[in-house]
């Protein structure tokens, strides 16, 4: 263990104040569609960095882009100051990724999975226990087994090792929760804030508003454009309305009619809620509540909640879209 | 690239292959199974005819005619009709296989005459083997009217027969034209097939992914994925000589290093060709249906183990020149049922030569680095 933090140290202390990622008007198509729109991002080194965006926002090709595995159509970009195109085998070199889908061989076990991946990055499972020790131990009663006939939280532990395996300074990590249970997805979060603390830089995305607060800084993504940056604490301070949970007995009457009234921004369904976006200057709790029970939802119950990560996202996205009408 | 990535990545290559049980199946049992089926179940000799005749039994000449028929052994008369006209009725019914009609007075017209005629009646719903048996029972006829002529001239006629004498298969075994063919087929099969279908699982899988943002030159897993085929194609190269030569009995006329080098450009042409369906096709099933449709049927029809090509029309001819197998199968029957050496086999040997380059360049040239 102690090799192992003496190097995290040395590791950065080389890349202290340098910015592990920086891209710069990144755009990418395919045929027609655009996938991605002049996307720009700096990630400073050591840092867990989220790109937050639902399916279909972009978020895979960027991160193919940036592991030097599709080249944009337009822009530059640099991973630990090395070019995402012209220096492209010195990346692959330094960086760990894990894809969307588990990409493992599935007839291959465990253990030869972990090998071949740590043998192809020119170095052994043996010399680099220490970085993938805590995780590995979890699925090291199950060396033998395929990995196809892993659950999908042993599974994901599994890829992990296997990108982590030749200790990279920068980690992908592509939609690595997606499709396990909450337990595991805890778990995950947990063991990415030990990996940070070895001195990785993480690049996280993930379509799950609820992991934002895990990351130190974020970017929101949708369409192929970025909508917002920053601490989760800054994009929530950002947040310009007041902001109500209501709850009743008949949800979906009660959006439309939500919707429809005065000073009330944006109404969206929460699980079993609405949060409601209303312009403190036009409007408040109280007005809205008595407006209800004016059109027959008397039994609403109504309360003053803070934004988080998802509000903001759905307010930057409408605002985003309203620009880009306002543009066109 | 060092030694022990690559060896890792063949060793896992290796493995992909003995743990999936189908690949095993086409890869190892496949062959075997085809060179039997090839050898035994699909061949064009003529045996075990059935012939319906007409005529007249108590002429003495047609009773011995008949019984010529039916003492030889690849023929078995199976019944007697009335009119040449029941002979339809017997091949609609799948009774006999061919029938002979006797003229009325046939022995009486030999003796006045000395012509005498007969009618053979083919099953033409397959032409091919009607062909052979016709031209079979004809030979037979006239063996017996040339026995009768000199029986009754009392010494020889004046005729001339001509004496066919098939070289290099002197008893027409089909096997001497089906191995050569099955030999191309398969090993084009396993190495293009196979190697394209690898690719292209670690392409659906994302696998190849993760390869590819490794530190591992693209030509390094190349190489390491068409390791094994290589492998596998010398295996069943060799498990086809030895049963096609202790089994089917077909000669080993010539040099067999000349034969295992042949089979090593030809091998390096297929795998080539695997990778260039792996770089286009986006799934397997797509790998599948190029190498079936685009080259199994291709090589069955063109590369002359089904149908000569020198009967094709000139601009199938020409399409069958840019066919590998052909050209393989050309230098296998060369060497090995003729026993020809390098000498003769040396200008389809530069031909196939030329394609491997070509296809190998064109291959690893067009094997991206990053994905689409």
């Amino acid at each position: 263990m102690s090799s192992f933090s003496l190097n995290a140290t040395v590791r950065n202390q080389f890349v202290t104040g340098m910015k592990a990622i920086e891209i710069k008007g990144i755009s990418k198509s395919y045929g027609k569609v655009k996938a991605l729109d002049s996307i720009s991002l700096d990630v400073a080194s050591g840092e867990i960095f989220g790109l937050i965006g639902p399916d279909g926002a972009g978020k895979t090709t960027l991160f193919r882009i940036m592991t030097t595995l599709m080249l944009p159509d337009e822009g530059s970009g640099t991973v630990c100051g090395l070019d995402i195109v012209k220096d492209y085998s010195a990346i692959r070199r330094i960086i760990g990724y894990m894809p969307g889908r588990f990409s493992l061989y599935q007839d291959l076990s465990v253990k030869e999975n972990l090998d071949y991946f740590a043998t192809l990055f020119g170095t052994t499972v043996d010399a680099n226990y220490g970085t993938i020790k805590e995780i590995y131990s979890q699925i090291e009663p199950f060396a033998d087994r395929r990995a196809g006939k892993l659950s999908g939280g042993m599974k994901q532990k599994l890829a992990l090792c296997c990108a982590l395996v030749h200790r990279p300074s920068v980690l992908f990590l592509d939609e690595p929760t997606t499709g396990v249970d909450a337990v595991s997805r805890t778990d995950f979060w947990n063991m990415l804030s030990r990996i940070k603390a070895s001195g990785v830089t993480i690049f996280v995305s993930t379509p799950y508003m609820d992991e934002a607060a895990r990351c130190d800084r974020l970017a929101l993504i949708r369409d192929g454009g970025i909508i917002g940056t920053g601490t989760p604490d800054e994009i929530v301070s950002e947040f310009p309305f007041g902001l109500l949970a209501v709850r009743g007995e008949r949800m979906y009457p009660l959006l439309k009619e939500l919707r429809r009234m005065k000073g009330v921004v944006s109404c969206f369904s929460f699980g079993d809620l609405h949060h409601l976006a209303y312009d403190p200057t036009v409007t408040d709790r109280e007005r809205i509540l008595a407006g209800l029970s004016d059109i027959g939802f008397g039994d609403c119950s109504v309360r003053d909640i803070s934004p988080c990560i998802e509000d903001c996202f759905m307010w930057l996205s409408s605002r985003s879209a309203a620009d880009r009408t306002a543009e066109a | 690239m060092r030694m022990k990535e690559f060896a890792a990545s063949v060793v896992k290559e290796f493995r992909h292959i003995f743990r999936d049980r189908r690949t095993v199946l086409i890869a190892m049992v496949m062959p075997v199974v085809q060179i039997i089926l090839f050898g035994f179940a699909v061949s064009t000799e003529v045996n075990d005819v059935r012939v319906a005749f007409c005529g007249d039994l108590s002429d003495p000449a047609v009773r011995q005619a008949v019984d010529r028929i039916d003492h030889n052994k690849y023929l078995r008369i199976v019944s007697r009709l009335s009119r040449p006209e029941e002979a339809e009725g017997l091949f609609r019914r799948n009774l006999a296989d061919v029938a002979i009609c006797f003229d009325r007075e046939y022995g009486s017209r030999i003796v006045s005459s000395g012509h005498a005629g007969a009618r053979i009646i083919g099953d033409g719903s397959d032409p091919n083997t009607a062909q052979m048996i016709a031209s079979y029972l004809k030979g037979v006829i006239q063996a017996e009217q040339a026995d009768v002529a000199v029986e009754l001239a009392g010494e020889m006629t004046p005729s001339m027969t001509p004496v066919v004498q098939l070289m290099y298969n002197p008893a027409m075994k089909s096997s001497y034209n089906f191995v050569p063919g099955v030999m191309g087929l398969i090993l084009m099969l396993i190495c293009s097939m196979m190697t394209s279908v690898s690719i292209v699982r670690e392409k659906e899988t994302g696998t190849l992914e993760l390869l590819l943002v490794s530190p591992v030159k693209p030509l390094w897993i190349i190489v390491s994925k068409m390791i094994p085929y290589l492998v596998l194609s010398a295996v069943n190269f060799a498990s086809i000589l030895l049963l096609s030569h202790y089994v089917m009995e077909v000669p080993v006329n010539g040099s067999i290093l000349l034969l295992c080098a042949a089979a090593f450009i030809f091998v390096a042409t297929s795998l080539a060709l695997g990778l260039l369906i792996s770089v286009i096709s986006p799934n397997q099933r797509t790998a599948l249906l190029i190498c079936g449709m685009g080259l199994t049927m291709p090589t069955m029809i063109f590369s002359g183990i089904i149908f000569p090509c020198e009967s094709m029309p000139a601009v199938l001819q020409w399409f069958s020149d840019i066919i590998p197998a052909k050209w393989f199968i050309i230098i296998v029957k060369k060497v090995m049922i003729q026993g020809d050496g390098l000498a003769s086999a040396a200008e389809e040997l530069v031909i196939l030569t030329v394609m491997a380059v070509i296809l190998l360049a064109v291959s690893i040239r067009s094997f991206r680095t990053r994905l689409q």
